[in-house]
């Protein structure tokens, strides 16, 4: 099967944070046929991201397609607001490299 | 056809400073005004709680010296929104005064500076709690409590465009506001000139990051909007950067729950219908926008509540045995501290980079951690006395943690100095809410003053 990383496909996989409360991930496309392909595939879903930052799919507010910037989006609730002490993360800016290695199957 | 031009060299003004070249060209294009938003929640709570900056003085007054040289060059308005990161009285105070200054040494002629505070008395929260009136909270917050506003050491209130279009219609040439929508910083001057609303709320969302709309990535390089009745165009000044549907489009993604709804006092801004056209080179058209009035007027909150002192240390951890076992050596020390202090009263928090320092229990490969680690400790106290025992306690036990099968018996960490580091006071987003407001002024109370000329100061509160 035909399988490539997610980091391949996207131009760009970040995460930052979405007020004081939420963190928020973009993974945008260069062009409309890796959006529509990643799209396809099912790889990237609320299941899946809830799958691989282990929370309960009720922490994901949001998960959105958008088309216009050939985008998908999808934010989810912190466990404690940015900055409290404790936090590794204070502009939530790093917790996006567990999707880089995300496998998408091509023949979707 | 009526159009109207903004520049924005920076979308954090005072973080790092603007890039000067594509500042020039901007100015070049002779703008209408020149706007910049100076804060972020992103910072953490510690600025908004202890009343400090996070951004150093130099790159603030740096930044508004080429912003205000520039619009009184040009002779035209200069605002600034969430004064010195937070937007708290004493930055709304600290700004005004970097501009009096910048204007005394440049020997700048007179002009009308307007400013407007965003701090909210916590009394006046509890007086809405207590006559019924709910603090929502916002991101699956509950309402605010009295306990939470008890344990919350200072407030402030989002502006939405009502008073810097207050400031705007007493002739100010330059407005310097407490916390503010970046988005309404930009819309304001639109509305002043009758643009339509959902037009200038969307200038403003574009225009509010500066090159974050442009690529490729480069911050801190200037944009230029342009407003008509019609359409928001947005160009990059940079020469090697471009506006492009694809940039402009995902920008409203940007540190966002949502890339369709933007919310400010007074309603919605729906971009969900938002056509995106590339006209030239550099430059993207936009047209769809829609607004939509909010039926009750609501302000958002930020509010910060102090913890304790705090201090930091940091232990490396190199043997494998222990390293499979930190998680004891952790529970060790706290125990330590236990004993010590007793059970409360006090915090210890542990980072463990090479495991998941970072990404805590979202971490996927927690359990396969790196073969070297390194532990930071957080001791926080009422005191600061107490705050550095708590972590030297915390930091120093992890060396004397007792595992049953350690070959090393000589220590059981590295330490890059066997110390602990007096850190910014610990503090906690304690406010993430909105309140009803019955006038759009009532929480932004209004200042003028004439600058370069012997003109007294005059009040507008309330």
């Amino acid at each position: 099967m035909p399988v490539k990383k997610l980091s391949d496909l996207a131009k760009t996989i970040r995460s930052k944070n979405a007020g004081t409360d939420k963190i928020t991930f973009d993974v945008i496309f260069r062009e409309p046929d890796t959006y529509e392909l990643v799209k396809r595939s099912g790889a990237l879903s609320r299941t899946s991201v809830a799958g691989i930052l282990r929370i309960d799919p009720a922490r994901i507010t949001d998960f959105v397609e958008y088309d216009p910037a050939y985008a998908i989006k999808f934010t989810i609730l912190r466990d404690r607001p940015s900055g409290s002490p404790g936090d590794g993360d204070i502009f939530g800016a790093q917790q996006y490299a567990p999707f880089l290695d995300l496998e998408i199957d091509t023949t979707a | 056809m009526k159009s109207l031009k903004i520049i924005c060299p920076n979308g954090h003004l005072g973080f790092a400073p603007l890039k000067r070249d594509s500042f020039l060209l901007g100015v070049a294009e002779k703008p209408d005004y020149i706007a910049a938003d100076s804060g972020s929640d992103d910072i953490g709570p510690v600025p908004l709680g202890s009343d400090t900056c996070a951004s150093p003085k130099a790159w603030q007054r740096q930044d508004l010296e080429e912003m205000l040289l520039a619009a009184r060059k040009l002779g035209v308005p200069m605002l600034i929104g969430s004064a010195g990161d937070t937007g708290s009285n004493s930055r709304v105070d600290m700004y005004v005064e970097m501009i009096r200054d910048i204007a005394r040494q440049h020997g700048l002629g007179s002009f009308r500076i307007g400013w407007f505070y965003s701090e909210l008395d916590k009394e006046l929260v509890r007086a809405k709690i207590r006559s019924g009136s709910v603090i929502e909270g916002l991101d699956a917050r509950e309402a605010l409590t009295e306990a939470e506003l008890d344990g919350t050491t200072r407030i402030v209130a989002m502006a939405g465009v009502h008073p810097f279009r207050a400031l705007l219609e007493q002739d100010c040439d330059v407005i310097i506001g407490g916390r503010s929508s970046d988005s309404a910083i930009f819309a304001a001057c639109a509305l002043h000139h009758g643009f339509p609303e959902a037009q200038s709320y969307y200038l403003g969302k574009v225009l509010e990051c500066a090159s974050f709309c442009a690529e490729p990535y480069g911050a801190k390089e200037t944009v230029l909007g342009e407003i008509t009745d019609e359409w928001v165009e947005v160009t990059a000044m940079h020469p090697g950067q471009r506006c492009t549907i694809a940039s402009v489009a995902g920008h409203a993604m940007y540190e966002r729950s949502n890339p369709f709804h933007e919310y400010v006092a007074g309603g919605l801004l729906d971009m969900t219908d938002c056509h995106y056209e590339q006209v030239s080179e550099k430059t993207t058209r936009v047209t769809g926008m829609k607004f939509i009035p909010a039926e009750q007027l609501r302000v958002k909150l930020e509010g910060s509540g102090r913890i304790g002192e705090r201090f930091v240390g940091m232990a490396g951890i190199r043997d494998p045995y222990t390293i499979a076992n930190v998680d004891a050596v952790i529970d060790w020390a706290k125990a330590q501290v236990h004993e010590q202090f007793g059970p409360d009263g006090w915090e210890l928090h542990f980072n463990v980079f090479g495991r998941d320092g970072i990404m805590g229990a979202l971490e996927p490969m927690r359990d396969r951690p790196a073969h070297e680690l390194l532990v930071v400790v957080q001791g926080v106290a009422p005191t600061r006395e107490m705050a550095e025992e708590v972590a030297m306690i915390g930091t120093r036990q992890l060396f004397y943690a007792r595992l049953p099968d350690v070959k090393g018996t000589a220590g059981g960490v590295s330490f890059v100095f066997d110390e602990v580091l007096p850190a910014s006071p610990a503090h906690k987003w304690t406010v993430n809410h909105t309140m009803a407001i019955d006038q759009p002024l009532e929480l932004f109370p209004l200042h003028t003053a004439e600058i370069g000329a012997k003109v007294p100061e005059t009040t507008h509160a309330r």
